[in-house]
C-alpha cells in the first residue's frame, strides 16, 4: 500500500450543487472515487490510497491532467484504488466531476 | 541411368511397411504407435497438424511414444504449437527442429526450450508464408492430420473446423508423402468429402474427440470502458471516414467492442450499410448482434469456433458452407483473402516502439506470429482499387501521380496505454529485439513492421502516420496516444500540439467523443447469455462460459 497527497489550484469552482458523490468500486484494476466539496472554490485536494506501489510519477500526471482539463475547485477527493490503470483513474474522476455538477434531488 | 523415382519408391516403401498393421488403410489406435515407427524414419520432415481448433492429438501422442532407436531427430514443420505433447516431442528428443508459426498457448515453455537449446529453430512464420514453404523447401515427407470422420475408403470430413488440411494435404500427398489421419469416427459415408481418399494413406480412429478450444469467444461482460471508448473511437476516425467495408478483425476485446458496438453506436452515426459488411473472420459470437441486425453480408473463415456450429448453418446467406450445410472454412484461402482482398486489419498487440514496429513477443513468452503479420502488411501484388485502399494511398502521398500512386492497407493497431498488471504498450525498445540477440537469431520477430502501420488507436485518441511527414513526426504521433506511459510521459508538447491541429492526432473530443459516454449500456450484448439471445437460441456456448 501506498499513500498518496496531490494539492493543486483550479481555475474555477466545480460546478453543480451536488455536496458529495460516490464512483467506482474497489477491485483489482478499479477503484472507487469519494468526492465531497468541502475546500475553498479554486482548491483541489485528492487523497490516494493505493495498492501498486512506485507509480507516484504517473499519478501526478494523471491528476494534473485533470484538474486542468475538469477544473474541479472546491473538491476534495478520497481515492481507494485497486491498481486502477491511469486510464481508468481518468474516467472514474471525471465521472465523479459530473456527478457533482447534477444538482441534488 | 539416374532413378528419378526415389521419392516415389520410398513413399511406396513407407505405405507397405504401414499396411501390415492396416486392414485396408483402417489403423487400430493401439497400433499407432508401431503405425509411426513403421511410417517414419530417422530425420525425417514431418507436418503435425496444429491447428487453432483441430489438433491431431492422438498422433501427436503415439509419436511421443515411438522407440527412439526407430524414430529420431525429426524435423517438424507445423502450423500452431498448441498442446504440451508437440514440446514433449522435443524434450524427449523424438524431434529436434522446428519451423512453425503460432505458440501461443505454449509460448512461456517454448520460450524456455529455446533458450535451453533443446529446439533447433529454423523459423518462426505466418501461416500464409509456412505454408508457401511447404510447396517449396519444407515439403513433409509424413503429415499426421485430423477429421472428424472417415469412411471405408479413407474419404475424410473436417467438420466446419477444415483450417490447414487441404494445404497440408496439398503438400504432402502430391510430392511422395504419407497422410495419416486421425479421425473421430470411422462411418459408411461421410457428410462431405473434405478430403478425397486417394490422398490418405491410413486411418486411425481416435478412442476421443480431437482436442478443440474456444480460442475466438470473447465474454461481453468483461469488456471494460476504456475498451469501449477505443472502440468508439475507431469507429468514428477510421471505419466512417474511409468507409471500410472489407475487413479482418483481431481477437482481443476492443475489436470484440467494436463488433458490439455496431447495431448500437453505428446506427447512431448512419454507417448500416457503409461499413464492416464483409470479414475475413473466425465466426466470432461477439459478431451474432451485427450479423442479426443485417450489417454483415458475407464472411469466409480460417476455421469455425466452439459452439457457432447450429448458428452458422442456419445462416448460410453469411457463410460459406458444405452440402451438408456445415461451415467450410480454410485457413490457406481466408489468409489470402485478408492479404488481398481486406482493406483493413484492425487488432491489438502487447508492444509498440516508437517507429511503430509491434510485437506479442517478451523475453519470457513466444508467441508466435500466426495470421496478424498477414492482415497486418500492405500487399505489395494487389492491383485492384477500392476507396478505402486508394484514400490510404492518398494521404500518404498527396503529392504523387494518381494513376501510378499505390494504395495503402490499413493496417489499425488498438489498445489501452496500459494492459495487464499496468504493463506499459508502448516501449522505447521491443522485448523482440533482446530475445533477438539472446537466440542470436538473423531477424527480430517483429508482428507488424512500422511502416504497415497506418493508425494507432488508445483511449487517448487516433494517430494517423499516413500523414505523417518524417520519422520524428512518426514518433511525436506514437507519443501522442501513448497516454501516461513513460513513452507518452516524454512526448515533444508543442509538436503533438501541432499534430492535433494538422489532424495527424485526434482526441476524443476531436471527433465529438464524450468518454463520459463510454458507457457498458452501449454494448449490443452485455453478457454471453445476450449473445444467446441474440442468435435466437441457435448459438450454443461451451461450458466455461456458461454462469446461468
Amino acid at each position: 500500500m501506498e499513500d498518496l497527497s496531490f494539492h493543486h489550484q483550479a481555475r474555477a469552482r466545480a460546478g453543480g450543487t451536488r455536496q458529495m458523490a460516490i464512483i467506482g468500486v474497489v477491485a483489482s484494476g478499479n477503484l472507487e472515487v469519494l468526492a465531497e466539496r468541502v475546500l475553498p472554490e479554486t482548491e483541489c485536494r485528492l487523497e490516494i490510497k493505493t495498492a501498486a506501489e512506485g507509480f507516484g510519477e504517473v499519478w501526478d500526471a494523471v491528476v494534473a491532467d485533470f484538474v486542468e482539463r475538469y477544473s474541479p475547485g472546491g473538491l476534495k477527493f478520497s481515492i481507494n484504488d485497486g491498481g486502477a490503470r491511469p486510464d481508468t483513474v481518468s474516467l472514474r474522476l471525471a465521472q465523479a466531476v459530473r456527478l457533482m455538477a447534477e444538482n441534488e434531488q | 541411368m539416374k532413378n528419378w523415382q526415389q521419392g516415389r519408391q520410398a513413399r511406396d516403401a513407407r505405405i507397405e511397411a504401414g499396411a501390415k498393421l492396416a486392414k485396408g488403410k483402417i489403423v487400430a489406435a493401439s497400433d499407432a504407435t508401431r503405425l509411426m515407427e513403421a511410417v517414419i524414419g530417422p530425420g525425417d520432415r514431418v507436418c503435425l497438424e496444429g491447428d487453432n481448433q483441430k489438433q491431431a492429438d492422438l498422433l501427436c501422442r503415439a509419436l511421443l511414444g515411438v522407440d527412439l532407436a526407430k524414430v529420431n531427430g525429426l524435423h517438424m514443420v507445423q502450423s500452431g504449437i498448441v498442446l504440451p505433447e508437440h514440446l514433449d516431442l522435443f524434450d524427449r528428443g523424438v524431434a529436434k527442429r522446428l519451423d512453425y508459426a503460432y505458440s501461443g498457448p505454449q509460448a512461456a515453455r517454448i520460450a524456455r526450450m529455446l533458450f535451453g537449446g533443446k529446439i533447433e529453430l529454423g523459423a518462426v512464420h505466418t501461416y500464409l508464408e509456412l505454408f508457401a514453404r511447404y510447396f517449396v523447401d519444407l515439403t513433409p515427407q509424413v503429415a499426421l492430420i485430423a477429421a472428424v470422420s472417415a469412411d471405408h475408403d479413407g474419404n475424410l470430413y473436417t467438420g466446419p473446423n477444415t483450417e490447414d488440411t487441404p494445404t497440408v494435404v496439398e503438400a504432402t500427398a502430391f510430392k511422395n508423402g504419407v497422410v495419416i489421419a486421425q479421425v473421430n469416427e470411422i462411418v459408411d459415408k461421410v457428410p462431405r468429402v473434405d478430403i478425397p481418399a486417394d490422398r490418405v494413406q491410413f486411418v486411425v480412429e481416435a478412442d476421443k474427440p480431437f482436442f478443440v478450444e474456444p480460442l475466438f469467444t470473447r465474454d461481453p461482460g468483461a469488456i471494460t470502458e476504456g475498451q469501449i471508448l477505443t472502440a468508439m473511437l475507431a469507429i468514428k476516425a477510421i471505419y466512417a471516414p474511409y468507409g471500410v467495408r472489407r475487413l479482418n478483425h483481431g481477437i482481443g476485446f476492443s475489436t470484440a467492442a467494436i463488433e458490439l458496438l455496431l447495431p448500437t453506436y453505428g446506427e447512431r452515426l448512419g454507417l448500416k450499410g457503409k461499413v464492416a459488411s464483409h470479414f475475413a473472420l473466425n465466426p466470432h459470437p461477439a459478431l451474432i448482434p451485427a450479423i442479426e441486425s443485417g450489417w454483415v453480408e458475407q464472411i469466409h473463415c480460417f476455421g469455425s469456433e466452439v459452439g457457432m456450429d447450429e448458428y452458422i448453418r442456419a445462416r448460410s446467406d453469411v457463410f460459406f458452407t458444405g452440402p451438408d450445410g456445415s461451415l467450410r472454412s480454410n485457413r490457406a484461402f481466408c489468409q489470402t483473402a485478408g492479404l488481398y482482398a481486406c482493406d483493413m486489419f484492425i487488432g491489438s498487440t502487447l508492444q509498440i516502439d516508437l517507429q511503430g514496429n509491434s510485437s506479442t513477443v517478451t523475453t519470457s513468452r513466444i508467441a508466435g506470429f500466426g495470421g496478424a503479420p498477414n492482415m497486418g502488411a500492405d500487399a505489395r501484388g494487389r492491383r485492384h482499387p477500392s476507396t478505402p485502399w486508394l484514400q490510404a494511398g492518398r494521404e500518404a502521398d498527396p503529392d504523387g501521380s494518381a494513376l501510378l500512386r499505390r494504395g495503402r492497407k490499413l493496417v489499425v493497431q488498438i489498445g489501452e496505454t496500459f494492459g495487464e498488471k499496468n504493463v506499459p504498450l508502448f516501449v522505447e525498445k521491443l522485448d523482440a529485439l533482446a530475445l533477438a540477440e539472446k537466440l542470436k537469431l538473423d531477424l527480430a520477430p517483429v508482428m507488424i513492421y512500422g511502416d504497415d502501420v497506418t493508425h494507432i488507436v488508445t483511449e487517448e485518441g487516433v494517430a494517423n502516420l499516413l500523414l505523417c511527414r518524417d520519422e520524428n513526426e512518426r514518433e511525436q504521433a506514437i507519443r501522442g496516444v501513448a497516454g501516461y506511459t513513460h513513452v507518452g510521459r516524454s512526448r515533444d508538447r508543442k509538436m503533438v500540439q501541432h499534430l492535433r491541429e494538422r489532424g495527424v492526432i485526434r482526441r476524443p473530443e476531436d471527433l465529438g467523443i464524450d468518454p463520459l459516454d463510454a458507457d457498458r449500456s452501449m454494448l449490443a450484448a452485455r453478457s454471453i447469455k445476450d449473445l444467446v439471445r441474440w442468435s435466437g437460441g441457435l448459438y450454443a456456448p461451451p461450458s466455461q462460459f456458461r454462469n446461468w
